[in-house]
């Protein structure tokens, strides 16, 4: 039986993730997140920093000493065997499927038909920005020297892009139908 | 509205290469085209999308010349093609204009590289120098260690990369394509589209992109949408733009 997931992304699971390999301080953790998930919002410091002191509460991370190379003095961590044990758990846990219940663009389409707008002219417009995002992550990907994790993290957010837009699509088609239901209720 | 339609990238002011004006096409009883208008500028990259029976393909048919609409008219830099004598029509087909189909269609009896140096040869090159460039052409697509194959030989990339290049040979101002990715998985979709888009950019030929793919709509520099032989409301205004 699968266990599901319901956290949208957990930052102490990719830490621990990036202290498989090694010990590593803060800010090289951070600096290997954002190469590693260049699609990804960048790791604050502070929230890095935070995140680690919790790994080390919770007996995840211990610290492994500290590293001056010159500048200012850095605390290294390393994972523990309860870490190596949660992180492994983690990986296996099934992200629950279909996490987008609250979808806004049908709130939207709804309460336009309840306020007397024009749901229509909305879905049009809102097709327009999910096109020219589409165009800006396809433009991203096929970059010359885009690397592989460039493409597939453009790749995830075209999929779903493209999947609004065909509901969108299938919506714009029923809008009648939606437009008696919604004022007949 | 710009965000779908916008204006072509660079934001060109010079007068579109190819104008299409208020177009319809009726087949039989069906109308495929009911009033159609569109503008592709120099270089640009357009797609033209919507659903199965909106009109796609017959809106390509007419600006490439190959179907004449009932009404409305077609320009190409300064020439009206709806009008044109046949035979100054096939001559600017042939080397104005490439096209680009779901299924290839190459010539099944020529070898690849026989294929891609037809449209030189039909238009005189001699042989020694259209083997030449279309092996240059063969290269670019990565697909010149296939040049001696038969397309029932090729895998429906690697064929699709094969018509590219044929659809680029002769350095046409525009490529019409048709679903160019229609019949491929994505990987060699994506393969497909990069290479054409890649290439278009580098030489400044213009696309007419033809697709129900948004994902591959979006490889090109703006969108324009029908809807039952029309513009659908977002492209009204590239309607409005042309027609005024």
């Amino acid at each position: 039986m699968y266990r599901v997931h319901n956290e949208v992304m957990s930052t102490r699971h990719i830490l621990l993730g990036l202290l498989a390999g090694g010990p590593s301080h803060g800010y090289d953790l951070k600096r290997r997140h954002d190469e590693r998930f260049p699609q990804a919002r960048p790791l604050a410091y502070g929230q890095v920093y935070t995140t680690l002191q919790r790994l080390v509460r919770d007996g995840l991370a211990e610290v492994d000493g500290t590293d001056t190379d010159g500048g200012p003095e850095r605390t290294k961590y390393r994972t523990t065997a309860d870490g190596k044990h949660e992180l492994a758990d983690w990986v296996r846990q099934i992200s629950a499927p279909a996490p987008h219940v609250v979808n806004e663009i049908f709130a939207k389409v709804v309460v336009a038909i309840l306020a007397g707008g024009d749901p229509a002219a909305y879905l049009l417009d809102q097709r327009a920005a999910h096109m020219a995002r589409m165009r800006e992550l396809t433009a991203v990907k096929t970059a010359p020297g885009s690397d592989l994790s460039t493409v597939l993290s453009a790749d995830y957010a075209l999929n779903h892009l493209d999947a609004d837009l065909r509901w969108m699509t299938t919506t714009a088609d029923r809008l009648t139908t939606l437009t008696a239901e919604v004022d007949t209720a | 509205m710009t965000t779908t339609n916008g204006e072509p990238s660079g934001g060109d002011t010079a007068p579109p290469l190819l104008t299409a004006r208020r177009l319809a096409k009726t087949y039989g009883r069906t109308p495929a085209l009911r009033g159609a208008s569109v503008a592709l500028r120099a270089g640009e990259i357009l797609a033209v999308t919507g659903a199965s029976g909106s009109g796609k393909s017959t809106l390509l048919h007419c600006l490439a010349g190959i179907v004449r609409p009932d009404a409305g008219t077609v320009e190409c830099a300064g020439e009206r093609l709806d009008t044109l004598p046949e035979r100054r029509l096939s001559e600017l087909r042939r080397t104005e204009f490439g096209v680009v189909f779901q299924f290839g269609q190459l010539i099944p009896e020529l070898t690849v590289l026989d294929n891609v140096a037809l449209p030189l040869l039909l238009a005189g090159t001699a042989r020694g120098a259209a083997h030449e460039r279309a092996g240059e052409w063969l290269e670019r697509f990565g697909v010149l260690g296939q040049q001696l194959l038969r397309p029932g030989e090729l895998s429906g990339g690697q064929a699709q990369r094969v018509s590219l290049a044929r659809a680029l040979v002769t350095g046409p101002k525009v490529v019409f394509a048709d679903e160019p990715t229609g019949a491929l998985d994505s990987l060699a979709g994506e393969q497909v589209m990069g290479a054409l888009t890649h290439t278009a950019r580098e030489s400044g030929t213009a696309v007419l992109l033809i697709t129900h793919d948004a994902q591959v709509a979006a490889y090109a520099d703006r969108e324009l949408r029908l809807s039952d032989g029309a513009l659908a409301a977002d492209g009204a205004e590239t309607s409005a733009e042309v027609t005024s």
